[in-house]
């Protein structure tokens, strides 16, 4: 699991809570309270998950099971400004690859990773669906359109 | 509903609003209430219109006027010149790349031609927003009949008719699937849309969902009718938002209006829909992985039989129809059986919807009836290959297809044709490649999608693929030997003979369908260890021609491993065994004086 070890709040506690309550604590909404509490939280940490376990009172390691089988969900935080390299074939012919190969140069960051300062996170994902602006970068909810890897400085510079 | 003279239309679909359509939509509302005109001009948000490579458009009705790549200050000269003086704003007319004539209305663009819009019926000419709107081009009135009109045996009679198959993939008969639902007594039935559209490359049923989202409510509830459920589910991608916003709004105002709930239309029918939603997982494209997923467990498919339609979600049997599929039913409800079957070959009716992306000239949804030919789409629809380049294959089916080359493009694309030619239609991703691309990346690129979205069950899948993969990148790295080929071929076959679903029976194709069609490309990699198309970086070795080099020692100033040696204004030599292949001295090279062979 991942390394970080954090400590909830009596209030985070009680929002899970009531995020499970609200779909009446059924195991077959797993997926859905899940969303809700990384909406919230931003990621899924262990210890979320085991306050889900115990409300849904299924164990623990199946919900695991489930967060990592899901590529959207995640056990890391993500940066401030979480960028992700659309890496669909459309975006991928276009070129895609080159551009996440110039954003893991300048911030020298490997997929999946978050800068040390916790401003950019840097993740691929297949297909926004958004193929008619191939190569698709999104930096939060932007979205830049026929990115070259000269446009890489530029777009982080718009972070500073 | 009011009555306008004209109406402006913003496309809303995900790439015009992802370059900020929405402030477009804004900025013109602003002009027309500045001029008064709220009464007779309509400033209406729609789904995709298709046109994705010309984003954001904005088109003009009734003078069907398209404008391109519009940006929100353009609103004031849109108002100022055509609304109220009727003069096009010439700049923002599409022009044809290659006559650079200029094609202004929708009838001439070479995008719409060929086109016979039966699933897209209202993307892009109705606000998904507005109930009204969809009631008024025909929603529910499929659902109205089917109530009053039909029995449930005699409706799913016309859809088996119709001939209309699975638009998800498999291609399996519409019908007969509603038919084995419906003979399954149970007290608790469930109608399913599979909306996790997970093809890379593929966005037509999130274009659907986000155009008009109450043809799907409209056919689940026919379904739903038909098979004896009264439940209806849609299990989406997170990663659509829009879409998922769009339906909620769509399910709540159905529910008003008494389209959906209990007793529908009087008729004393139940049907109501909820939303599940998807986490990331292109196998829970596979109905017995969604199902799982449904059910908040890890989206791991099972072995059929038994059938979802036998047993489904919670055990009780379920009907599973994609997007795409359930966006055909009222039409064909409405139309009747030998309307669709008039459309379409001989074993394939009616349309199907492809996402034309690539190095193609016109980026976008298009969608032709079954049986046009590659050509027509790539060449008359898509405007051809951008930059005057020559076509080298297209893929379809994503990563379960296969490629098609040049001696495919008259052949009438179908589901049959399709797997005759080593691929398969999959849910309509149309990919297009030039010269430029490189078969064996192409391979490799989509087995590494495959080995990260196995879900790991079984393991000629999990395994087999791995295997492949590891395989082609020795390949692509030159260290690939001519036995290796042979062993693709036969590795390929076991995975997909063996494998549980159908991810892993298909996974491989793209690998044969490339061995098949480039077998010479294959062979160049792993015996001159040389890339043709250039793309493979560790085959590649940069020369400098001396005849174009005039030493002006730009290269070698920014080569960052100093492989660039030379006299200022004498040839300059690159040394192979120092350079990293980056290209940078190519970039910069004002004189062309660098290739790569």
């Amino acid at each position: 699991m991942s390394s970080i070890k954090i400590e909830l709040r009596q209030e985070d506690i009680e929002k899970i809570r009531e995020i499970c309550s609200s779909f009446n604590k059924d195991p077959q909404e797993l997926i859905n309270i899940l969303h809700k509490c990384q909406e919230h939280f931003g990621y899924l940490p262990a210890e979320v998950q085991e306050v889900v376990s115990n409300e849904l009172d299924v164990p623990v390691a199946k919900i695991y099971g489930v967060v990592t089988f899901y590529s959207f969900f995640t056990m890391t935080p993500k940066g401030r400004h979480p960028i992700s390299i659309c890496m669909g074939t459309a975006c991928y012919v276009r070129g895609a690859e080159k551009v996440l190969d110039e954003f893991k140069k300048e911030l020298n960051l490997q997929v999946g990773q978050t800068t040390t300062d916790g401003k950019f996170s840097l993740s691929s994902l297949r297909c926004v669906g958004a193929c008619g602006l191939a190569p698709v970068v999104l930096v939060g909810d932007k979205t830049y359109g026929r990115v070259a890897p000269d446009d890489v400085r530029n777009i982080l510079r718009e972070y500073e | 509903m009011s009555q306008y003279r004209m109406q402006i239309m913003v496309c809303g679909g995900a790439g015009c609003s992802d370059l900020n359509s929405e402030a477009i939509f804004d900025n013109l509302q602003l002009e027309i209430e500045a001029f008064a005109l709220e009464n007779e001009i309509q400033v209406v948000r729609t789904g995709c219109f298709g046109l994705c490579g010309l984003g954001p458009v904005v088109r003009v009705m009734p003078d069907e006027v398209i404008y391109t790549h519009v940006s929100p200050d353009d609103a004031t000269e849109i108002v100022s010149e055509h609304v109220l003086k009727g003069r096009k704003v010439e700049r923002l007319l599409h022009k044809d790349p290659v006559s650079q004539k200029i094609l202004a209305t929708e009838p001439e663009l070479s995008a719409c031609k060929k086109q016979l819009r039966i699933v897209l019926r209202n993307c892009g000419i109705i606000d998904p927003e507005n109930i009204e709107e969809a009631i008024a081009a025909n929603a529910y009135e499929a659902l109205a009949k089917a109530l009053t009109e039909l029995t449930p045996d005699e409706a799913i009679k016309i859809i088996k008719d119709s001939g209309l198959r699975g638009r998800g993939g498999g291609g399996f008969p519409t019908g007969l699937k509603w038919e084995i639902a419906r003979k399954n007594q149970a007290e608790e039935k469930y109608v399913v849309c599979n909306a996790d559209e997970g093809d890379p490359g593929a966005f037509m049923d999130r274009s659907v969902l986000e155009g008009d989202p109450h043809a799907v409510l409209e056919a689940m509830a026919i379904c739903g009718y038909c098979i004896g459920a009264a439940n209806g589910l849609i299990y989406i991608r997170a990663e659509y938002p829009l879409a998922v916003a769009r339906l909620k709004t769509a399910i709540s105002q159905a529910r008003q209006y008494g389209l959906l709930g209990s007793n529908i239309m009087g008729t004393g029918f139940n049907f109501d829909i909820g939303i599940k939603y998807g986490a990331g997982a292109f196998v829970c494209g596979e109905e017995t992985a969604l199902i799982h997923s449904m059910e908040g467990l890890r989206g791991e498919p099972t072995v059929k039989p038994p059938f979802p339609a036998e047993s489904g979600f919670r055990g009780k049997p379920t009907n599973v129809n994609n997007v795409e599929t359930f966006a055909c039913i009222s039409p064909v409800i409405l139309k009747g059986a030998d309307w669709f079957r008039s459309i379409g070959t001989e074993k394939s009716k009616g349309t199907k919807v492809f996402a034309l992306a690539g190095k193609i000239n016109n980026v976008g949804l298009v969608e032709v009836p079954m049986g046009t030919t590659l050509r027509e789409v790539v060449f008359e629809i898509g405007g051809g290959i951008r930059d005057g380049k020559k076509f080298k294959a297209a893929q379809t089916g994503g990563p379960s297809g296969g490629c098609l080359t040049e001696k495919h493009l008259d052949t009438p694309i179908d589901f049959d044709n399709l797997i005759a030619a080593g691929s398969m239609m999959g849910s309509g991703g149309l990919i297009v490649m030039d010269e430029d691309d490189c078969m064996v990346s192409v391979a490799k690129f989509f087995l590494e999608f495959t080995v990260e979205e196995s879900c790991g069950k079984c393991s000629p899948c999990r395994i087999g693929n791995k295997r492949l993969h590891e395989l082609l990148e020795h390949i692509t790295k030159g260290k690939g030997a001519p036995a290796d080929l042979d062993r693709l071929r036969n590795m390929s076959r076991v995975i997909k003979d063996t494998s549980l679903c159908g991810l892993g029976q298909s996974s491989p194709n793209p690998v044969l369908s490339t061995l098949d069609n480039f077998y010479e490309e294959y062979e160049s990699h792993v015996t001159a260890k040389k890339c043709p198309a250039g793309q493979c970086r560790d085959l590649m070795e940069y020369f400098i021609i001396e005849a174009n080099c005039v030493g002006c020692t730009a290269c070698a100033r920014v080569c960052p491993v100093n492989a660039i040696t030379g006299e200022r204004k004498e040839p300059h030599i690159i040394n192979p065994e120092i350079c990293i292949k980056c290209g940078a001295c190519k970039e910069k090279c004002k004189f062309d004086a660098i290739i790569i062979h």
